[in-house]
């Protein structure tokens, strides 16, 4: 019996759109930065990244993660599978906006404090987060049983958000520092507007990226699904 | 005369989705007290989930158990108080001895006096010489016994029983056929889910086939045994 | 409330009685601290690092990695025997079953510091005095954070196929806060440092405690019921 795949193409179709939109957008904004926005007096030219790096932790903190943990207790309180599917898209696109933020950070930490790795607050806690969420697709991949599976993915989700607070706040007790807003305070002293508005655009262009991979990677994790359940049948 | 009281079991659309894979498609049961229902099938037909879900140990994705009125719910933790089940794996820890495991038992399910009455469930079961032994020491028809004496312990008016004559001796099965027999009163029912008809027909009051997830035929007990093995055979080739 | 306290010491006494039977899971718990201990001492320069800024990390990984083995053993014997659906079959609240399992796996974990904390002192030859009682206090506080969550996740992953490994691969990242506090109220006070200025860390740990006991008592009943 061929299973209709329509409905699951065009999820497919509208990811791979916003996606490319969100590419385009980050070739923008690393446009912006290097060409229309101020040169940071300490750090030079490495300071760009910035508008990389840090987009990407907070799509991850604020967004991704949020999110999936509110699919999480949706699925457990409603028990629909989709809400599993998109907790789980949700999280593996947040894995690959980890590695961007611990790829960037080394890159921007190099030629400005001479180490690859600082153990500066923001590149902690993602690193936290990268642990959390490979644990969550490790153990997704050792649940036979899709309901089984996203019933587990489901705790250990929440039991992630509800951690990433205390992993904030311990990592800034063990580096001595008081916690201090991720986004809007960066090494600089205050940042100039042109800084300011690239930021903000990187933002939402990475918002964008989020929304165009979680479609996407959802609409063939949809046909997927669609096809093994026919094939069950 | 139908009785006011509601059934032991009421089963509705009982409904359990593995991923793609349906154990079961839309199952209903009424089970009265003094009723004895025989449930077979092929592997794979559904049977030990309809168990699993009777007893509360597997929520269904679709439909509802109801004991004695009232509907299985994890909230409702003493909805399950008169169930008690005889699976084909014992309930028993293996590193406790006998009385251990039946005193564990019986302050689960808030029994007065629980030494007293786990020694008399097992010198019930002729395993009061054993009381101190653990599982493993014993024999399979011991083990059985062992189990037995657990089901039994706080007089479960449900009783569910799945492929209880499995590994069992003829001295054995006879004897378990003997005690069910006598288990089976007015105020209990039972549920047995086996693979072959003639281990339990002379104790069964209804007989159910399930397969691939639904009835295929359920009925009270034929009387004729050779010709509903005729008709199991033909539902089972398909 | 005279029946809830009765139902789970039955439950956590059924489990210590099976650990004391098998005496698996605590033994190598015991000497794979013993071990650590040890391989740290030799492991270190004594003339480079002062023992009071190691000694805290030391003793919190060791405690650690040895919660993880012990906490390992609660429910593959539960698996192994089939048994859990005798406990899930009687008219026992699933949040009851987990605080018994809690109340064994934190009996367990307090029985391995109870060996490592006298090996430890011993191997850094340390003179604590007045510090023992907090502590005593800073151990049973972080213990109680990560055994509550490792009782859930020991739960989730007795079913799968790489139990032993899975276990520590999801525990990690939550023993990080109560680790890191706990070491961060240990340096003080094995410095002698007045008790007013531990407090703080002492409350992170009862807060992380509190937190996490009542979340995993919440998530259980969809771990076990199917």
């Amino acid at each position: 019996m061929t299973p209709d795949l329509g409905p699951a193409y065009a999820v497919i179709r509208r990811g791979l759109v916003l996606t490319i939109l969100g590419i385009v957008g980050v070739g923008v904004v690393m446009l912006l930065a290097i060409q229309f926005t101020p040169v940071e007096a300490r750090q030079g030219l490495a300071q760009k990244i910035f508008y990389i790096h840090v987009p990407s932790a907070t799509v991850t903190l604020w967004i991704a993660m949020p999110l999936t943990g509110l699919a999480s207790c949706l699925y457990l309180w409603l028990h629909d599978l989709r809400f599993d599917r998109f907790a789980a898209v949700s999280a593996e696109v947040a894995s690959v906006f980890c590695l961007v933020v611990l790829t960037t950070g080394p890159i921007w930490a190099k030629p400005i404090w001479g180490t690859w790795w600082t153990w500066d607050g923001r590149l902690t806690l993602t690193l936290f987060l990268f642990f959390l969420l490979l644990g969550y697709h490790t153990l997704r991949a050792a649940v036979r049983d899709p309901v089984e599976r996203g019933r587990f993915s489901a705790v250990i989700s929440i039991m992630g958000v509800v951690l990433v607070p205390f992993i904030h706040l311990s990592v800034y007790l063990w580096r001595g520092l008081h916690p201090q807003p991720i986004v809007m305070k960066p090494s600089a002293p205050s940042l100039p507007p042109e800084m300011l508005r690239t930021l903000l655009i990187g933002i939402a262009v990475f918002i964008l990226m989020y929304a165009g991979m979680v479609t996407l990677r959802y609409g063939i994790q949809l046909v997927r699904d669609v096809r093994e359940a026919a094939d069950a049948a | 005369m139908p009785s006011a009281d509601p059934p032991l079991v009421e089963a509705r659309g009982l409904a359990r989705r593995y991923g793609a894979v349906r154990a079961l498609a839309g199952v209903d049961l009424t089970l009265r007290r003094g009723e004895v229902l025989l449930v077979l099938g092929p592997n794979g037909a559904g049977k030990s989930t309809l168990l699993r879900s009777l007893a509360g140990l597997l929520r269904p994705t679709a439909g509802t158990v109801a004991i004695d009125g009232r509907l299985l719910t994890r909230e409702d933790p003493d909805a399950r108080r008169p169930i008690g089940l005889l699976s084909h794996q014992s309930l028993l820890y293996d590193e406790l001895t006998l009385m251990e495991n039946l005193v564990l038992a019986g302050t689960l399910y808030d029994l007065p006096d629980p030494p007293a009455l786990a020694r008399a469930a097992l010198a019930a079961q002729g395993l009061a010489q054993r009381a101190d032994d653990r599982p493993r020491s014993l024999s399979r028809g011991m083990q059985q016994r062992a189990a037995i004496a657990r089901a039994l312990l706080h007089d479960p008016a449900l009783l569910l029983l799945d492929e209880p004559f499995t590994g069992l001796d003829a001295v054995a099965g006879d004897r378990l056929r003997e005690l069910l027999r006598e288990h089976c009163t007015e105020g209990r029912g039972m549920v047995i889910v086996t693979h072959h008809a003639g281990e339990a027909w002379e104790l069964a009051t209804r007989v159910g086939v399930l397969l691939q997830g639904r009835w295929a035929f359920e009925s009270p007990r034929p009387s004729d045994m050779a010709e509903f093995h005729r008709t199991y055979q033909e539902l089972a080739r398909g | 409330m005279g029946r809830m306290l009765r139902l789970v010491f039955a439950i956590a006494g059924k489990d210590i009685r099976l650990e004391l039977r098998t005496r698996t899971s605590l033994l190598s718990a015991a000497v794979f601290a013993a071990l650590m201990l040890v391989v740290f001492n030799f492991a270190r320069d004594p003339t480079a690092v002062a023992t009071l800024d190691l000694a805290p990390s030391v003793l919190w990984v060791t405690v650690s990695f040895a919660s993880v083995v012990a906490m390992n053993r609660a429910f593959t014997v539960e698996r192994e025997n089939a048994a859990f659906d005798g406990l899930l079959l009687a008219p026992v609240s699933r949040e009851l079953l987990y605080v018994g399992k809690y109340l064994a796996n934190l009996a367990f974990v307090l029985v391995v510091e109870a060996i490592t904390l006298p090996l430890f002192v011993l191997f850094f030859n340390l003179d604590l005095g007045g510090a023992f009682p907090p502590l005593v206090l800073t151990l049973l506080l972080a213990t109680a954070g990560f055994v509550a969550v490792g009782t859930l996740f020991s739960a989730m992953v007795a079913k799968t196929r790489f139990a032993e490994l899975m276990l520590p691969i999801l525990l990690l990242p939550f023993m990080v806060p109560p680790l890191i506090y706990a070491v961060k109220v240990t340096v003080p006070l094995l410095a002698r440092r007045p008790l007013s200025e531990v407090i703080p860390g002492l409350n992170f740990l009862a807060v992380y405690d509190v937190v996490f006991l009542t979340l995993a008592i919440l998530l259980f009943p969809a771990v076990v019921d199917e």
